[in-house]
């Protein structure tokens, strides 16, 4: 360049918590290169920012594997529990039930989820309970090199020759039958699709289950396998296109009610659903089962945003807590005066 | 002896027998389900208003209905609440047990029983007292579907005239029992005199034993363990309780949900200030109240032995981890689902390394229901003082009987949180590392989630991880980290309640227990002093780790027996992991583990016999 100046760099783009990107970044991954998985946790940072959530509310859980070494990839200044495996569902309960303001984020896998987690998967979900809970979905066991999880498909392969022959769990199915209350499947390669049904799950005020196809480019990523990119980049039928407008932007947005179906989330925002081959109601439960299951049968994987019921209230209201975190109550409020001892003691007289 | 008590029509003379008064064993046995425990309460509830030390220990099935039972009553004017084996009463009710109920007694002991039962051809050295309990039953309870449940009752007013109890007493037992339930007052109320107008009419008394008003129990209450832990577990500021139902420990849980409703409802908007949640199991009851204690929370569960397996691994997590929680062990006989409704000492070994890796958990030790309020509170102070799991030993016996006790202190010290530091305190030190042994005691500084500064925020993994709470293999950054966990374990050494001890300057001859033995080894003491001129010394622990009056004990005497309820000598295990050779070389053993609770005389015997063979 000919001048002299020195080109002044823009400033960073704060969001409207003045907070740039930078800083919902985390430590360097670890995944292999090309790990689906990275690529969500660039997803959950690009939401966070553009939402604007304050990261020290933000609780980060997850369990043991791959994925769940995932959040110590973004949202640095947050905190996080990496519990054990299969039971990060119990952990965040507690959290939650100690600090209702909490963001909660969990991020799990296949394995962590539909086989050793299976159990406290489903009580996460009948609960309701208001977290954000992503799998990431390779259908393997990556960090002990391969073996198959529950979510594997009928006759998908692993590297070594081996066939499965048991039926997939499906996690949108199940989430959906026992109660919870924002249900949907992505792509770890559908940027904009992933980005806008995080976006959801954040304005959501429940149990927001994504799971997320996440190929493992290291095990799980050859022929014969349905959970490889090429796979899911040929059998990707979304149900309808996803897009979302937070609360906090203007809320006119033009969309034409004849082709597209609005739903306006807990916190104001709204998440647009346009539609593409059929129509789809995303607030019925019944045709949201029938769709995965009669999908499955036809061998596409459908993504999008499945069932949503804005309404139902949260495990948490349910308890009646009070608004105040119960973790730092004055003790004035969690210890009962003399008088209340007294009293019970004369009863017990 | 004079024979007031004696009615004139006796036929078996009591010539030659001492009247024996406020000293006598009524074993009550009954099939469950039957509304027995009602009957057994009242009585026990008006032995006590007389002010005669009792207790009462139910020994029941792992069942709902149809199963027999048996209720033990002891009334001692010297205080001994332990179980004695044998009894002086006997009520027979239960068809299934009665003719072996009977053949177990003692000669000379009485017998209350159902007429149609037949029993008094079984033998000729019992006093038998036949009732016909469903001919009486009847015009008092007119609603056949209720006379199950009433009939029992009829025996509380046959040994209120048998024993001297007053009826006035059976009367205000019965009121407190059915409170706000007139109409189930009134009806039981009439069953009980039924049977008292029956006795003094048709029964002669014809043994020694008699019940007179003391002055005992005056300003004292009745309680069970675990309504003691619920109680303390309240003022110790509990906010998150997690829990799966498993006897002995469900009624922690129950009653604690009960007082907290009535008690910790925030007057100004209506809400609680607590949750309680049933989990799906004890994996998710820990896991939940680990997480609640991460996140800043007072938080416990309840639980005995199969729930304790399986809370291993979270157990291991929040040691390492360093996340505070309580957990309260009403503990049960075991291996595998074992004997679920029968009392031992049976997981202390597990309990105090539980979970893989090296793990060493500290553990309280109560011996009453007064000591399951106060180490409760304790416990909450301690589990955040240290930041790790710490444990709570019940067990059946002390958890799930009725117990005599004087009223419970209220706390004298503040609720302590231990080291939590705030957005500010962060600032100011521009950071802080939440491993790192700031204060020599091995005990970090935390921060809670949902503090509001950037610099607050850390990551909790149960994998290695260094001072900064970041991942970490490296060879030193792990035995760092271990040893200062061994260290904060030497700071709990001091912070953990020491043993009571009460030494003998004549004997060689020490005496070590825990928990519910306590109260056998208060009447075996008496029984050595008495029967082998033994006066042992008494070291009881309350804790574990041991601090070092445990070690100058055993130092002190030449033969120290430490008794346990379980087969392998689970505290002398412990005890031998931490005593030097020498005091190694002193320690002998006195176990107890047949499910039911320890009993004085099986102590007397065993060490007894272990000194002849001195």
């Amino acid at each position: 360049m000919a001048t002299t100046t020195v080109p002044s760099s823009p400033p960073a783009k704060t969001n409207r918590v003045g907070l740039e990107m930078a800083h919902y970044k985390g430590n360097k991954s670890t995944l292999c290169a090309g790990c689906g998985h990275n690529a969500i946790s660039e997803r959950i940072i690009e939401a966070c920012f553009e939402m604007g959530v304050e990261p020290h509310r933000v609780a980060k859980f997850s369990g043991i594997g791959c994925s769940s070494k995932s959040p110590a990839y973004f949202l640095n200044s947050a905190y996080g529990v990496n519990a054990v495996h299969g039971r990060m569902p119990s952990v965040a309960t507690g959290a939650l039930l100690a600090n209702r303001h909490l963001i909660a984020l969990g991020v799990s896998g296949d394995g962590d989820t539909a086989s050793i987690g299976i159990g406290q998967f489903v009580h996460l979900m009948r609960r309701n309970l208001p977290i954000i809970y992503i799998i990431e979905d390779n259908g393997c066991y990556g960090l002990t090199k391969g073996q198959f999880s529950a979510t594997a498909d009928v006759g998908s392969k692993l590297k070594t020759g081996v066939v499965n022959d048991l039926p997939p769990i499906d996690t949108c199915a199940l989430a959906i039958q026992l109660g919870a209350t924002y249900v949907a499947r992505s792509f770890s390669g559908d940027k904009r699709q992933l980005l806008a049904l995080v976006k959801g799950a954040l304005a959501h005020n429940g149990t927001a289950m994504l799971d997320v196809i996440s190929p493992c480019v290291t095990f799980n990523d050859h022929e014969g396998s349905t959970k490889s990119y090429s796979y899911v980049k040929d059998h990707d039928e979304p149900v309808a296109d996803v897009s979302f407008v937070p609360f906090f932007e203007d809320i006119s947005v033009d969309y034409d009610p004849g082709t597209t179906t609005s739903i306006t989330m807990h916190d104001g925002s709204h998440v647009l659903l346009r539609k593409l081959a059929t129509d789809y109601d995303p607030t019925n439960k019944g045709a949201a089962l029938r769709l995965l299951t009669e999908s499955h049968d036809q061998g596409e994987i459908v993504t999008g945003l499945f069932y949503v019921d804005p309404q139902r209230p949260n495990f948490i209201d349910l308890l009646n807590v009070m608004e105040e975190p119960l973790a730092t109550l004055a003790e004035s409020k969690v210890r009962p005066p003399k008088e209340v001892l007294d009293q019970v003691m004369q009863s017990l007289m | 002896m004079a024979t007031t008590h004696v009615e004139p029509k006796e036929d078996v003379s009591p010539v030659g027998r001492a009247q024996i008064i406020n000293d006598l064993s009524i074993q009550v046995a009954t099939v469950n389900g039957s509304g027995s425990q009602t009957a057994n309460l009242v009585l026990l509830r008006a032995i006590f208003q007389m002010g005669i030390p009792v207790s009462g220990k139910n020994l029941f099935p792992s069942n709902i209905a149809g199963l027999p039972t048996w209720f033990t009553i002891r009334a001692s004017k010297q205080g001994y609440i332990a179980r004695r084996r044998d009894s002086e009463y006997m009520v027979a009710m239960n068809p299934e047990t009665a003719e072996e109920d009977v053949l177990s007694l003692k000669p000379g002991a009485a017998c209350v029983y159902d007429e149609r039962l037949n029993l008094k051809r079984l033998r000729d050295d019992v006093i038998f007292h036949p009732v016909p309990f469903d001919q009486l039953v009847a015009p008092v309870c007119p609603d056949a579907r209720l006379r199950k449940l009433v009939r029992n009752m009829i025996y509380d007013g046959v040994l209120a005239k048998l024993l001297g109890i007053e009826m006035e007493e059976i009367h205000t037992a019965l009121q407190k029992q059915f409170r706000k339930k007139a109409k189930a007052a009134e009806l039981n109320w009439n069953a009980a005199r039924t049977g008292y107008e029956f006795a003094e009419k048709n029964l002669v008394k014809a043994d020694p034993c008699t019940l007179e008003r003391m002055n005992a129990t005056q300003g004292k209450i009745l309680i069970e363990g675990n309504a003691a832990i619920a109680l303390g577990s309240m003022f110790a500021g509990v906010t998150v309780v997690t829990w799966y139902p498993i006897t002995p420990s469900s009624t922690v849980c129950e009653t604690l949900t009960d007082y907290m409703k009535r008690y910790r409802i925030d007057k100004e908007t209506g809400k609680a200030t607590f949750a309680i949640v049933q989990a799906e199991d004890e994996l998710a009851a820990l896991g939940m109240a680990l997480g609640a204690g991460w996140a800043g929370a007072r938080s416990m569960t309840a639980t005995a032995g199969p729930g304790i397996s399986l809370m291993a691994e979270f157990t291991g997590f929040g040691y390492y981890v360093e996340i505070p929680a309580v957990i309260f062990n009403i503990q049960r006989v075991g291996p595998s689902t074992g004997l679920p409704t029968r009392t031992a000492q049976g997981d202390i070994i597990s309990t105090a390394l539980l979970s893989h890796g090296d793990t060493q958990h500290p553990m309280f030790l109560p011996c009453s229901v007064s000591e399951c309020f106060t180490m409760a509170i304790d416990a909450f102070d301690l589990a955040e003082d240290l930041q790790t799991p710490v444990f709570v030993m019940s067990d059946l016996d002390l958890g799930m009987n009725t117990w005599m006790s004087d009223p419970f202190p209220y706390p004298t010290k503040p609720i302590a949180r231990g080291k939590v530091l705030s957005a500010e305190e962060v600032r100011r030190m521009g950071g802080f590392e939440r491993y790192k042994d700031v204060d020599g005691d091995g005990i970090g500084y935390r921060t809670l989630p949902g503090t509001p500064d950037r610099l607050c925020g850390w990551f909790a993994r149960g994998s290695g991880h260094n001072e900064k709470a970041i991942y970490s293999e490296r060879p030193d950054v792990y035995v760092n980290n271990v040893d200062r966990l061994a260290h904060k374990f030497e700071t709990a050494r001091h912070k953990v309640p020491g043993p009571i001890i009460t030494d003998s300057e004549k004997s060689e001859v020490g005496i070590i227990a825990y928990g519910t033995s306590h109260w056998a080894i208060e009447e075996s003491l008496d029984q050595l002093r008495r029967e082998q001129n033994i006066d042992a010394g008494y070291c009881r622990l309350r804790a574990f780790p041991f601090t070092p009056e445990v070690h100058d004990f055993i130092n002190r005497y030449q033969r120290v027996y430490v008794v346990d309820q379980n087969r392998d000598a689970q505290m002398l295990g412990l005890l031998r992991l931490e005593c030097r050779a020498e005091e190694i070389a002193k320690l002998r053993s006195v176990r107890h583990y047949n499910g039911m609770s320890l009993d004085a005389r099986t102590v007397t015997d065993e060490i007894t016999s272990q000194e002849a063979a001195n």
